[in-house]
């Protein structure tokens, strides 16, 4: 019995976490927002998510197996994330050699060129998508209206999202409350029946997603708050100083991939910095980027640049800014 | 509301099983080894050699130096032999070897079971007879008592902090004590707050423990100064720093000790020893251990001889199970591994854990995925995956930087990690060559 006892040090007992639970958690938490997807764009929705799931996880195991000759991983769950985070960021109508490629891109060269789950500097589903809307500008803007769950892959009909409505006017020299005419009511941006991609339309179901996170403690308040609270606020003062020319910031947190970005991408663990301090800093960033892209910017949408673009700095951040430490400050009772 | 310490911490299964069995006796086993060291600080001086008759409670192994600690037989019999044997460390160390006949008793020690509340005695006095008497911290990190009881110059102490937390799964042998012993304890906490010129005790208890609570509050209410504080189970709480905290609201400067927040903090089992030492005259030479583990068939409390193998204890609980897969000295958060069940129980012995071989085995390690929850259990606010990345790498000057050296090794960043790293094996490696290099620094 002797040489049968483990001698391994302290602690002795592990809590139930795993990474598979945590991943498959936010796969749980996303299914509100898919089946919402399904609900307003019909078979489109199913075949882009299938799509990006399969491919994403393909291509994981492919290089793990033959390029990285790697331990196989493929059910740890991070592929299948990268894989419904990539489809809910396409329209339902995309091709779907596109969202092969979009995947090779998102798996391949933002995740596997650094050395796979854990290393990668920059949010992988978010790397594909940039590369799809940069690679195919037409089809990535060309959005299916909400139309049912019986609407079939190619026959959407399509038009511009709220965004890109209110962007293209003001260009065009009419008057924002001539505009809001044009866009769907603040109800049906809650539930989600507007143009967009699949996963971000729905405010609600995005919602329930984000109470399922924070209850099951797999992400902490901090991302989510301070990205949709600083864009909140940046676009509310430009909307006080001149609600002719800029749009309520109840619109701009509806309107577009903000809930999206800020519950599921922004908050992705490999890609966001560590501490409380430095996630509301980063948070902030991102609110501010989205809000100044959108107003000043070329494009009506800017969530992926801004979350890219502060994934930039969580190296730094986790670096420079430091939790305090216990003890640090001395207090005298 | 419930008071606790507002940093890190997790909440482990608590798997309490023995805390409804009262404390028992060991049989006095026919042999007995008693180690040199059992405390933090110098070895003791040994006292006697081989072919010596000795009584129980003898004194065979004397203090050497200002942080070191009395050993006294905890049988009577013949010294066998003065010989080295690992101990619950594992490594060898100096140990007297005792073959028992009968139990004799030196004479000075009082066994009558009547509660003696009246003590007259001077604050140099009591802390002389902690010395005499062996008294370490039995909570388990064993620092000699007497030296806690020395405030330095120009320090002043203005609360005594007991602490009853028992934070760790598995052990209740504070528990059983507070039950049981609960009038002894606050005559030990009244003593210890003489002998540190306080006139508050502040009494900790973690929340599971609600009979415990009532019990000494109740008991409470007949000694001047001692209050009773339930707390929040939260481990690590039974800690020194996040016990102050919790009760007081004070953070013990990283390097300081607890006095320069004007906090003393003994264990429990520390204020009955000191009943014990001050008002019976009897030197530490036993203490409650538990033992425990699921597959175990008569898990319980036991007042224990120190010196008594481990293996007698297992055997009182019903033998060793079949699926045995670990023993471990002391809880399972902070508790070492014993390789035989041959080693001493020491002072610090609070429990002995055993594991089934399916509980024995650590999960594979994968990539860490920059949760971040090991930032969120630390107690501390440190950057578990950033000490044992920087450890693993060695960047030791920056691990110093990180502090480090702060850590004190409570295993809750392991016990969370998803990804199953060993961050606490990682960051012990760079601790300890932190401090050999802060020491070679020093010497230069």
């Amino acid at each position: 019995m002797g040489n049968q006892l483990n001698i391994s040090p302290s602690p002795h007992i592990h809590g139930k976490e795993t990474t598979e639970k945590l991943m498959y958690g936010v796969v749980l938490a996303l299914m509100p927002a898919f089946f919402a997807s399904v609900y307003f764009f019909g078979t489109g929705a199913i075949i882009v998510t299938a799509t990006a799931v399969v491919s994403c996880m393909t291509f994981e195991y492919l290089i793990q197996r033959y390029i990285l000759r790697k331990p196989i991983s493929v059910t740890d769950g991070s592929a299948l994330v990268t894989g419904l985070l990539l489809a809910l960021n396409l329209p339902s109508n995309i091709p779907v050699l596109m969202i092969v490629i979009g995947s090779l891109v998102a798996i391949g060269v933002a995740k596997m060129t650094f050395g796979g789950l854990g290393n990668n500097p920059f949010n992988p589903a978010l790397v594909g998508r940039v590369f799809m809307l940069i690679s195919f500008p037409v089809q990535m803007t060309t959005w299916p209206v909400a139309s049912g769950f019986k609407t079939g892959y190619t026959d959407a009909v399509t038009g511009a999202t709220p965004l890109a409505i209110i962007k293209e006017g003001l260009k065009n020299g009419e008057s924002l409350s001539q505009l809001m005419e044009k866009i769907p009511t603040t109800f049906s941006m809650i539930i989600g029946n507007m143009g967009g991609s699949i996963g971000e339309v729905s405010a609600l179901a995005l919602l329930i997603g984000l109470i399922y996170l924070l209850y099951k403690k797999i992400i902490t308040w901090h991302i989510p708050v301070s990205v949709i609270g600083s864009l909140g606020a940046f676009t509310a003062v430009m909307w006080i100083i001149n609600p002719d020319s800029y749009a309520s910031p109840v619109f701009h947190i509806l309107a577009g991939g903000v809930l999206l970005g800020a519950i599921f991408m922004a908050t992705d663990y490999v890609t966001s910095p560590m501490n409380p301090k430095a996630m509301i800093i980063y948070g902030c960033g991102i609110g501010i980027l989205t809000a100044i892209i959108r107003i000043w910017g070329a494009y009506p949408e800017g969530v992926s640049f801004a979350i890219l673009i502060m994934n930039a700095f969580v190296p730094l951040m986790n670096t420079y800014i430091k939790p305090k430490r216990f003890g640090e400050e001395v207090k005298h009772g | 509301m419930l008071k606790t310490f507002p940093i890190g911490g997790i909440h482990p299964p608590e798997l309490k099983l023995t805390s409804d069995s009262p404390i028992r006796q060991l049989p006095v086993p026919q042999n007995i080894t008693i180690p040199i060291t059992q405390h933090i600080g110098a070895p003791a001086t040994v006292m006697v050699k081989k072919g010596d008759s000795i009584k129980t409670g003898q004194l065979i192994a004397s203090v050497n130096g200002f942080v070191s600690s009395n050993i006294h037989t905890s049988v009577s019999g013949i010294v066998n032999k003065v010989d080295t044997v690992p101990d619950t460390t594992g490594y060898r160390q100096t140990a007297v070897f005792i073959d028992v006949a009968g139990d004799e008793w030196i004479d000075t020690i009082d066994r009558s079971s009547d509660l003696k509340k009246e003590c007259n005695l001077s604050a140099e006095e009591i802390t002389k007879k902690c010395l005499d008497a062996g008294i370490v911290g039995l909570g388990g990190a064993t620092f000699p008592s007497h030296v806690k009881l020395s405030i330095p110059k120009g320090k002043k102490c203005n609360v005594l902090i007991i602490n009853g937390v028992e934070c760790e799964p598995y052990l209740t042998s504070d528990h059983r004590l507070m039950l049981e012993k609960g009038e002894e304890i606050m005559v030990g906490i009244t003593i210890l707050m003489k002998a540190l010129v306080v006139d508050k005790a502040m009494i900790g208890i973690e929340n599971n423990k609600k009979d415990a609570i009532e019990h000494l509050s109740k008991l409470a209410l007949n000694y001047k100064g001692i209050t009773v504080h339930p707390l929040t189970v939260k481990y690590p709480q039974g800690a020194e720093k996040q016990l102050i905290k919790a009760l007081i609201n004070r953070e013990v400067p990283s390097g300081h000790l607890p006095v320069d927040v004007g906090a003393v903090v003994h264990n429990v089992g520390t204020a009955f020893a000191v009943y014990e030492a001050v008002q019976k005259n009897k030197p530490l030479f036993e203490r409650v251990v538990t033992i425990t583990g699921k597959s175990l068939t008569n898990p319980g409390n036991y007042l224990v001889r120190i010196g008594s193998p481990v293996k007698n204890l297992i055997e009182a609980a019903g033998g060793l199970p079949e699926d045995t897969g670990k023993i471990i000295n002391g809880g399972p958060m902070m508790g070492k591994a014993l390789n035989n069940t041959d080693v001493p129980v020491v002072k610090g012995t609070s429990g002995i854990v055993l594991f089934p071989d399916s509980e024995s085995k650590r999960d594979e390690i994968k990539p860490c995925i920059r949760c971040a929850k090991c930032i969120s259990a630390c107690a501390l606010n440190l950057e578990p995956h950033l000490l044992a990345t920087l450890s693993l790498k060695g960047l030791f000057e920056r691990a110093e930087q990180e502090r480090i050296t702060d850590c004190m090794e409570c295993g809750s960043c392991s016990y969370t990690c998803p990804a199953g790293r060993p961050l606490l094996d990682y960051i012990r490696l760079g601790k300890s060559t932190v401090i050999k290099m802060a020491r070679q620094r020093n010497i230069k």
